[in-house]
């Protein structure tokens, strides 16, 4: 039903649409050009009068009805079954009739609940009958409210542009409201671990074995939340990322801006591009199947033992997901570098190595560092690779060889099987969130700001 | 400048029309074609050494592409396809054996809008010696550099800020700078695209000035949509339309007494 509503609020707009251009339509035959807004504009604004209120006002029903219904019904039941039952009795209560309501029976119930599930299932009925009433009403009564404002010289083209603008904010702040809520809910939580585990010993501490037992009967460490090994390991794979990708990444890119002739970028620059649109699960597949092996066998071949989890593998299947942003973000870099400074330096008797290295490399630096850097905070934030390929065990090591973690995967190992948010395990989950979230920001505005320097630097 | 004396002088016999001085530069039934279009016709101009000679003409004639030829600089568009023969003190610039690196130090170029490299004052100077490996240490090459400046009257204004960066001096000073890296590598050809055409007035004037002090050491060819600053700066002037050389001569004679009924009307501003 409430599908059927919404297509009505869809139908009903459009008629209001139709009922305004024709109202504007009119104006014009009347007054010719002195009429303040065109016919659409009518239309537009008697559509959003329309839709957008009683819109609001059914999400908004949908939001509270439930609420109201189970208040009214726990204070319609008989006194023998609330009586000194706690909160979350009444809530088991209440859920019950809703099963019964809902035909789910799963034991005889008591004359009582069943009662009640009547009255559930009845008031929920008039409840929607009522929002769909009310629904019509409300957009019937905006429709005449609109029409009777609409006049030659009103300005129906204003009123529909501060709406429009009003919804625009509406959505701009929905986004800054999301992050706002993050942010809390991550300070809030790791400020919990913080008044467990003290913020020198998890900054400082050189030992991480957060797998503490959380009931009695667990066998399980001691708990040790030292998250300096952590930050290491994703310092290492991301180093690991970078060494691959940057070479790789700036070869390809001067190669595509400099060298290539237009088929060839062509073909080549949405190939690299492709790379970015890869699931990093499959990537992970490929690090643990065929980059491992690879590299194990190649120490082998050397002698040198290596761990079948290496940071090695890891970090450069890493490099090669984040390959795109370096290679795609340096290429524009250099490619909007004006053609006056190529020009100036080939007419000095430059060679075209001699203009990349000399003149486009560092006026396009600012750009680079900038991919370079969001390419970062990518391989930062990565887990899936790691998980598959680089292991679960904290290990302060520099290392490539061996096997190492790194943030995101111990907040993936801490928060999956039994969790309850009162712990130290599953709140240092939060705390890692945090730094991650504090560092991969601090990279992010960095980029960012590098590149508005670059922005303004020819103009 | 001492390489300038011992031109070769073979040139001089080939060039079409009789100069006061040498043939520093002569172009032989020179055709361009950009793909299928063709931009310039049988282009057969000789230019004279140490004097500037100015390429004049309405928008789209080919004068900028003639100047371009001269340091292939047509080179790096692809479609671009020269024919003909264009020589340098008698030797064939668009022989396959010869390096463009040479000849692009030996035929400098100042373009339309000042494009100083996004690096200090005294680093775009030097931009030019240290790719051909002119000055053997920092001391000759810091003496390039001020000569430079100095040749391109701009020493006075930026000695106390060489390390500053060549995009914030004002248009008029960076257009003298760039003058100032094309100099720095002693070429013997400059070549200027319509170097004041983003400049103001007083601007303009000094960067005139200049032309007519470096006329003594330098062979000029300039290209201008100001027939005012044909007739201030150059000795000669060529007169291209619709990508034919239609009338060469003595600058003077090209504003008072041309021979064609079409350089007549375009210097007295009636079509162009």
């Amino acid at each position: 039903m409430t599908g059927y509503l919404f297509l009505a609020i869809l139908l009903f707009s459009l008629t209001a649409f139709y009922v305004g251009r024709s109202a504007g339509n009119g104006f014009v035959t009347a007054n010719g050009r002195n009429v303040h807004s065109r016919p659409i504009y009518h239309g537009a604004f008697a559509a959003i009068w329309v839709g957008v209120p009683t819109l609001i006002l059914v999400l908004l029903w949908l939001l509270l009805e439930d609420s109201v219904i189970e208040q009214l019904l726990v204070a319609s039941l008989p006194a023998s079954l609330t009586d000194g039952a706690s909160p979350a009795q009444i809530s088991l209560i209440v859920s019950e009739i809703r099963n019964v309501a809902s035909g789910r029976i799963f034991s005889e119930p008591s004359p009582e609940i069943v009662a009640a599930a009547e009255r559930y299932a009845s008031w929920g009925m008039i409840a929607r009958w009522a929002m769909v009433v009310v629904a019509l009403c409300a957009m019937a009564l905006a429709l005449f409210l609109a029409r009777t404002r609409m006049a030659p010289q009103f300005r129906a083209r204003q009123a529909f542009e501060r709406t429009l603008t009003i919804m625009m904010v509406f959505s701009a702040t929905a986004a800054i409201l999301v992050t706002l809520g993050i942010v809390v809910s991550l300070t809030y939580e790791s400020l919990l671990f913080f008044s467990m585990v003290p913020p020198t010993e998890f900054f400082f501490g050189l030992n991480w074995e957060p797998q503490i037992a959380i009931r009695d009967d667990q066998v399980a460490g001691t708990g040790a939340f030292g998250a300096v090994p952590v930050f290491t390991g994703t310092l290492l794979i991301a180093s690991i990322a970078l060494l691959v990708a940057v070479p790789l990444g700036l070869m390809s890119a001067i190669y595509l801006a400099e060298f290539a002739d237009a088929r060839v970028r062509g073909v080549i620059k949405p190939i690299l591009e492709i790379l970015a649109g890869v699931p990093t699960v499959v990537y992970g597949f490929f690090a643990v199947l065929t980059v491992a092996p690879a590299v194990r066998d190649a120490g082998s071949l050397f002698g040198i033992a290596i761990s079948p989890n290496s940071a090695l593998a890891a970090g450069a299947v890493m490099g090669i997901m984040i390959l795109p942003f370096i290679s795609s973000l340096s290429d524009d870099a250099i490619q909007a570098v004006p053609r006056a400074m190529r020009d100036g330096s080939l007419a000095m008797g430059a060679t075209k190595g001699e203009t990349i290295t000399r003149v486009l490399l560092p006026a396009a630096l600012p750009g680079i560092v900038g991919g370079i850097l969001l390419a970062a905070s990518r391989a930062i934030g990565e887990t899936m690779i790691v998980v598959m390929a680089a292991g679960l065990t904290a290990n302060l090591t520099a290392n490539p060889l061996e096997g190492v973690t790194t943030v995101t995967v111990q907040i993936v190992t801490l928060l999956i099987g039994d969790t309850s948010f009162d712990n130290p395990k599953t709140l240092s989950a939060f705390a890692l969130g945090l730094v991650l979230f504090v560092v991969t920001l601090c990279l992010n505005v960095l980029a960012l700001r590098i590149v508005q320097k670059y922005r303004e630097r020819y103009e | 400048m001492d390489q300038m004396t011992n031109t070769r002088f073979d040139a001089v016999t080939a060039a079409p029309h009789n100069h006061s001085t040498h043939a520093k530069v002569v172009g032989q039934d020179v055709n361009v074609f950009y793909g299928d279009k063709q931009a310039l016709f049988d282009i057969n101009l000789s230019i004279g050494e140490r004097q500037v000679t100015a390429l004049i003409g309405p928008s789209g004639c080919g004068k900028s592409t003639f100047l371009r030829c001269l340091n292939r600089m047509n080179d790096t568009i692809d479609i671009c396809r020269v024919t003909g023969k264009i020589e340098l003190d008698g030797g064939d610039i668009y022989d396959p054996s010869l390096d463009v690196v040479e000849l692009r130090a030996r035929v400098g170029m100042v373009f339309q809008k000042p494009n100083p490299f996004p690096k200090s004052i005294f680093e775009n100077v030097a931009y030019g010696p240290r790719i051909h490996g002119l000055a053997s240490g920092k001391a000759e090459l810091e003496e390039i550099v001020e000569r430079s400046l100095r040749k391109a009257s701009l020493w006075e204004e930026v000695k106390d800020r060489l390390a500053e960066s060549g995009t914030g001096l004002s248009g008029g000073q960076q257009q003298r700078l760039c003058i100032a890296r094309a100099i720095a590598v002693s070429p013997e050809v400059i070549l200027m695209d319509e170097p004041c055409s983003a400049l103001d007035p007083i601007a303009t004037a000094k960067i005139e000035e200049l032309i007519n002090e470096l006329r003594e050491n330098y062979t000029i060819i300039i290209v201008t949509h100001s027939m005012q600053q044909a007739a201030r700066v150059s000795q000669r002037t060529a007169f291209f339309h619709l990508g034919v050389l239609v009338e060469e001569g003595p600058t003077d004679e090209i504003f008072t007494t041309p021979k064609d009924q079409r350089t007549m009307d375009y210097v007295t501003g009636r079509f162009g």
